[in-house]
């Protein structure tokens, strides 16, 4: 398994592309906003957290079809499947490695754009933890919709109508952590309600997934 | 004895063979019905019924509002139902029916929200309000349409009811985690529900009793559209066989 993770983690990193993108494309999303709604301080300052968190997710849907794409093409993933490792374990390091190299990277950078955006100075610490309890569910569920959409020639498109539904409860509760750590709310019971659907789903979806690539490379 | 005779009777329109001889001869009955029941309960609705006191005639909306938002829910919870008999069980039947059934449920819950907005306009004083049934209904219309679109990518059928499948499984999570999640967020402009069996006071008699048979109408109507569409379905894949045997034989 750390074989594996550590081979995912070095093909991302000397593939180039992968989480360099991701990053240019949060920092461009946050630039382009201002141009949209008009610079005014406090009007960005309130919708900070809700920007951030969207373009973290949005950035994060953009390598997806690259956590199976390429295995897919020579041949790697009927190995793996084959593989005494079980495929749920492959798939689980699979978003593992993706968050590793796409959500961490987007969770570290987040508070600097978040300075762009005027947000709220007891906000940073809140927006970082949400980011980073609520991330690795977007991966998880990244990697569900992957293996749904392996098989096809133009994927992409599909993947994103098929996993952004699956995204709303995060993106609710993680922006709500945000915003309230921002104006200095109470924010317990979203914060939990975040964590609650991130183990969740790390715990169970991999075996959904697991069952969708098994029939994928039937 | 007589139980598991029951039992055995139910799995055997998993062929399809079966399933198309009673549905065939199910549906003129159904068409009928549905229709009978739509255009007396939507005319006794229309006509027959007084205006609210307060909401005038557009409280007449509800005759189709109700109905369809139940459809879209239940056209759902129906799928389920079929991708689960699928995954288990392998009947190709079920899976045909899951896939005849969403494009009916997309368009109920088009109808529900449609006709939500044309009642909000006056009511509320706005078409669309981000409140967490509208939303979630709109969450579900999307848990739709990616439905669809992936049965539509794939090109070998049985690859596509497996896959569709556990999306739908996935999804119906999701979609109920959705609905609570927007609970949440946003205070809601909605009334609360306007029939449930445990509760004594529901929408007044006079308009309660034509409600009820156009949501009968509804059903038929949901029912007999998923048999004729199955039936569709069940000899476009006849037909590709047919085609294949052919292509194979030449």
């Amino acid at each position: 398994m750390i074989a594996l993770l550590l081979r995912d983690l070095r093909l991302a990193v000397r593939a180039g592309g992968g989480f360099g993108l991701g990053l240019a494309f949060f920092l461009i999303v946050t630039v382009l906003v201002p141009f949209g709604v008009g610079p005014e301080t406090a009007l960005l300052s309130s919708i900070a957290p809700g920007v951030l968190w969207l373009g973290a997710l949005l950035a994060c849907l953009l390598s997806l079809d690259r956590i199976f794409a390429l295995d897919w093409e020579d041949g790697t993933l009927d190995l793996l499947a084959t593989a005494p490792l079980p495929l749920e374990a492959v798939v689980s390091v699979k978003a593992l490695a993706h968050w590793l190299t796409t959500g961490l990277p987007l969770v570290l950078v987040a508070p600097l754009l978040g300075v762009l955006l005027n947000l709220a100075p007891q906000g940073y610490l809140w927006l970082l933890v949400s980011l980073a309890l609520g991330t690795p569910a977007l991966s998880v569920l990244g990697t569900f919709g992957a293996a749904l959409t392996v098989g096809l020639k133009r994927g992409g498109l599909l993947l994103s109508l098929l996993v952004l539904p699956l995204y709303v409860p995060s993106l609710i509760f993680g922006a709500e952590v945000a915003r309230r750590g921002a104006l200095g709310m109470e924010l317990t019971t979203p914060l939990l309600l975040l964590a609650g659907i991130s183990a969740g789903v790390i715990a169970l979806l991999p075996f959904a997934s697991a069952a969708v690539l098994r029939v994928n490379l039937r | 004895m007589a139980a598991s005779e029951k039992l055995n009777s139910l799995w055997s329109y998993a062929n399809p063979r079966k399933f198309l001889a009673v549905t065939e001869r199910m549906l003129p009955g159904l068409w009928a019905l549905s229709g009978a029941c739509l255009i007396v309960g939507l005319i006794w609705g229309f006509f027959l019924t007084p205006d609210d006191y307060r909401q005038g005639s557009t409280v007449k909306i509800i005759y189709l509002h109700v109905p369809s938002a139940l459809m879209a829910i239940n056209g759902w919870l129906m799928m389920l139902v079929m991708s689960l008999i699928w995954l288990i069980r392998r009947h190709h039947v079920s899976a045909l029916a899951a896939r005849a059934a969403a494009p009916i449920g997309a368009t109920m819950t088009v109808i529900a929200l449609v006709t939500g907005a044309i009642w909000g306009q006056p009511m509320w004083g706005t078409w669309w309000a981000w409140d967490p049934r509208l939303t979630s209904f709109l969450i579900l219309f999307l848990f739709y349409l990616g439905y669809m679109a992936l049965w539509s990518a794939i090109e070998e059928p049985d690859t596509a009811a497996d896959l569709t499948s556990v999306l739908c499984l996935v999804g119906s999570v999701f979609a109920l985690l959705s609905r609570y999640a927007v609970n949440f967020w946003n205070q809601g402009l909605h009334q609360g529900a306007s029939l449930s069996l445990d509760k004594k006071e529901n929408v007044a008699d006079v308009f309660y009793i034509p409600l009820l048979v156009c949501i009968a109408g509804f059903v038929l109507l949901f029912i007999a559209l998923v048999f004729y569409r199955t039936g569709t379905e069940i000899r476009a894949r006849r037909i590709r066989a047919l085609e294949a045997r052919e292509r194979a034989g030449a």
